[in-house]
């Protein structure tokens, strides 16, 4: 199951969380209250060019200096601060949610064509892999993630995502089958400016992690959505494949299509898949993912979970249930369900 | 004192109420178990090899068939095997020749490991109703594509490899003319091509009878180069070095002159009656710079246009030896397992040198990807799959397709005897002799390979399905799909695998 919701507004014109906290409560049906989430994009206009690395602490004294020092290693902590939380009746903070706003320091990284990235990246790995209590939950720059074990409207008062502004959200409404009441294991994932919701569930996880590992990316959050992410990072951002490309190798054409393309296209989408046949994702699934420039949603090759798109003025709408759309927006217009496969994209205009 | 005879292997017998006298056994066995005296079916069960002919054909269902009628006193260590091969050696002072693949009581893997199923969180896909691609491409693949724009449209930089397209990842492996019969090979080819695969020529050079069929045939160069000429290089779809075997790890080959006859002779490119024989290493390659430069002589030779694969025995080293292999520009390595049929081997090297494809493929695959050249070649695993299962665990370790050879003969009627290197096999696959090839009718054997890989294929499709994986390329090194059950922590850590309930 699961329910999940993607919003841009291509001007950028900021929204508070009001709307995604009520459309995502819709799809409660969808959920089982243990886990909820959401992303926002353009949420630190004050900190736009530092990565907001947020981290859930089990404790402070023990493990916060732990990241400190590494994270003092490879760059500098402008400013640091513990994410504003409000304990509801049914939600405690069992872990305790901390952000640092971060420039790494790009001569540590000399042989890389984006070392400010990769640095980052290191250090979310690095913490997650070797500092128990500390797990890296979003690395963006200007995107707060707030994520917990509960229903979306608790989760969204506990962390009073309405106090927040973005022009791009997204959320997830979780019912988990694998790591229920872990904090880590809700959506949305984020990696750098990558964020993922996800529906459904990848049989090609272990190919594709096998795929990404070789690739120096570890897999540390027991759930198969971290490797959406990851992909995305490696094809769209370190082989400079466009998202549509990208989306085309995740989830592409059946060979019977592929057949019957024109010549050019036909050795294109034999290319894709040649290449990047372990990044095929496979299984039920609708996803929708965020970077700097854009949002894309899109579901597995035979469309074994729902997904629709609207779009109103500037904005565009991706979720599960077209009722959730409709609570954000009632005036939406152009409903719309994509075919398997096929990728939805929105992009700033400004 | 004398060692005496060893007992019977076999012991044959004929219920002589159901015996109607029709001959049909004495006809049919070439080893002479069989003779009619007197109005009655006499038998010398001595030489019998247990190759089930007189049983398959027998009208009256009257033969049938003991191994090892004579119990030794019972030992755990010393074997009536291992004292029948004593007694063998110690009279004739000689290696001990064997057929088939491995006969020693190892585990096999394959058995201790289980596939997955999708069950309420995840649908499985039917395949009578969903797409299922088993389409698989053999050769080397850009792991970076670069695009381009023309006129407006995209368009793509990347050059690509010459690929093998398969139907389904299932092969046939190299048999050469001499080891088997011509009549074998063209079932074989025929089979290859009515589904949409490939099978090996093996090092037997490529009759001109398989001309029809040379766009489904991967042309060999092993050792002894028999067969070679550019005109063979020609005709195949790809080309494959023979570095190495899994059923004789580190030796090399010998067809006895008697199995050359004048056909055999033109095939090899060799006197007819003269022994074949393929020497241990190549000459011409005695180490991996030796082999990169015959990968890009063939290669040169045919103009870039085909694959070449290179096989190897898998052995203790054989991930860095396959890394290695990636290097050299060869496009696909195929790793053979020590389960690996045989027209004939030492005993001692079929039985106990290599090591087992499910690990050899696991640590190929492992290392490959650590050192970041996975795309650079397809990985081809053989020796001992013996169904459509077996294909989809070794797939899931890491191959990109199998070559079967012991399960397509046994489509043709072989009962895995085993006396392969004695030329006379009954069913018309191990031979040259004449009025034994003739049993082996192409036009129906043809169709029995044809429907055994049909049949693996509908199941690897199956069992995709019920895991919810509807490419074949997500079955690929999916390790997480299976689970090792009661497998011990060290081969569990080496096949990356979790056990049952993990």
């Amino acid at each position: 199951m699961c329910g999940i919701i993607g919003v841009i507004d291509r001007a950028r014109q900021r929204m508070d969380g009001t709307g995604i906290r009520a459309a995502l409560s819709e799809m409660d049906e969808r959920g089982s209250g243990e886990g909820a989430g959401y992303a926002v994009y353009g949420a630190f206009p004050d900190f736009r060019d530092y990565y907001a690395i947020h981290v859930f602490f089990d404790n402070l004294h023990e493990t916060k200096p732990l990241v400190e020092e590494e994270l003092s290693k490879w760059g500098v902590i402008e400013h640091d601060e513990a994410i504003p939380t409000y304990e509801q009746a049914s939600l405690r903070k069992v872990h305790i949610p901390w952000r640092f706003f971060f420039r790494p320091d790009p001569h540590l990284m000399p042989r890389s064509i984006t070392p400010e990235d990769d640095v980052v990246m290191h250090l979310v790995m690095k913490v997650n892999t070797t500092i128990p209590g500390a797990l890296v939950f979003a690395s963006g720059k200007n995107v707060a993630v707030f994520k917990a074990s509960g229903w979306p409207d608790e989760v969204a008062d506990f962390y009073r995502i309405q106090d927040y502004k973005g022009y791009l959200w997204m959320g997830h409404n979780r019912y988990p089958t694998n790591t229920p009441g872990w904090w880590g294991g809700a959506h949305p994932f984020n990696l750098l400016n990558w964020s993922v919701v996800h529906n459904g569930e990848i049989t090609s996880y272990g190919t594709n992690r096998r795929y990404i590992e070789s690739y120096g990316y570890q897999c540390t959050m027991y759930t198969d959505t971290e490797v959406v992410a990851y992909l995305f990072d490696l094809l769209v951002r370190r082989h400079g494949l466009s998202l549509e490309t990208a989306v085309k190798a995740f989830a592409p054409p059946f060979w019977d299509e592929i057949d019957r393309m024109p010549e050019r296209e036909k050795e294109i989408f034999r290319a894709i898949r040649l290449a990047y046949g372990s990044a095929l994702m496979n299984g039920p699934f609708a996803i929708v993912v965020a970077n700097d420039e854009s949002m894309v949603g899109f579901t597995d090759r035979i469309k074994l979970r729902p997904l629709v798109y609207g779009v109103k003025g500037n904005r565009l709408y991706i979720s599960s249930e077209e009722a959730a759309i409709r609570t954000m927006e009632p005036d939406v217009e152009e409903i719309t369900m994509p075919k398997a496969g096929e990728p939805i994209i929105g992009r700033y205009v400004a | 004192m004398t060692i005496g005879s060893v007992p019977l292997r076999y012991k044959i017998s004929v219920d002589h109420d159901q015996c109607m006298l029709c001959g049909r056994c004495v006809e049919n066995c070439p080893y002479g178990v069989f003779r009619t005296e007197r109005d009655r079916i006499h038998i010398n069960s001595r030489v019998c090899v247990a190759c089930h002919r007189c049983i398959a054909m027998c009208p009256r269902d009257a033969i049938s068939l003991a191994e090892r009628p004579v119990d030794y006193r019972s030992h755990p260590l010393w074997t009536p095997q291992v004292r029948e091969s004593i007694y063998n050696q110690a009279r004739t002072g000689k290696i001990i020749l064997s057929g088939m693949g491995n006969a020693q009581d190892y585990p096999v893997i394959f058995d201790r490991l289980v596939l997955d199923a999708c069950q309420v969180t995840n649908p499985s896909i039917d395949p009578l109703r969903e797409p299922m691609e088993l389409r698989t491409y053999i050769g080397k693949k850009p792991s970076v594509l670069e695009f381009g724009r023309e006129n407006g449209e995209t368009v793509l930089e990347t050059r690509l490899s010459p690929n093998l397209m398969l139907e389904t990842p299932i092969m046939i492996g190299h048999m050469s003319y001499g080891a088997i019969s011509l009549h074998a090979q063209q079932s074989l080819a025929r089979a290859v091509k009515k589904v949409g695969t490939y099978m090996g020529t093996g090092e037997g050079g490529l009759h001109e009878s398989l001309y029809p069929c040379q766009d489904r045939m991967i042309v060999q160069v092993a050792s002894g180069r028999f067969g070679v000429d550019i005109d063979y290089l020609e005709r195949g779809a790809a080309i494959e070095i023979k570095i190495g075997q899994g059923a004789k790890p580190g030796i090399g080959g010998h067809l006895p002159g008697e199995k050359v006859c004048a056909d055999v002779s033109c095939t090899r490119m060799i006197p007819m009656g003269s022994d074949a024989i393929s020497p241990a290493p190549h000459h011409d390659i005695y180490s991996i710079e030796d082999l990169k430069q015959l990968v890009r002589s063939l290669k040169e030779a045919t103009e870039w246009k085909k694959p070449v694969f290179v096989k190897i025995a898998a052995v203790h080293n054989s991930a860095a030896i396959a890394a290695g292999i990636a290097r050299s520009g060869a496009d696909a390595v195929v790793v053979d397992g020590f389960r690996g049929g045989t027209g004939a081997a030492p005993r001692v090297f079929r039985d106990h040198v290599g090591i087992p494809i499910e690990a050899a493929v696991a640590s190929v695959d492992a290392k490959l990807r650590t050192q970041g050249i996975r795309n650079e070649v397809s990985v081809i695993a053989s020796g001992g799959i013996r169904e459509s299962a077996d294909v989809a665990k070794i797939i899931a370790l890491g191959a990109d397709a199998v070559y079967i050879g012991t399960a397509a003969l046994v489509a043709m009627g072989c009962r895995v005897c085993g006396t392969c290197y004695r030329g006379l096999c009954p069913w018309g696959i191990a031979t040259q002799r004449p009025d034994l090839v003739a049993r082996l009718d192409p036009d129906v054997a043809s169709v029995n390979v044809e429907n055994l890989i049909h049949a693996w294929t509908l199941e690897l499709s199956e069992l995709m399905g019920a895991a919810g994986i509807n490419s074949i390329e997500s079955l690929r090194g999916n390790r997480d799909r299976l689970r090792g059950y009661l497998l011990d922590e060290g081969i569990m850590k080496v096949l990356d695998v979790k056990p049952v309930g993990a």
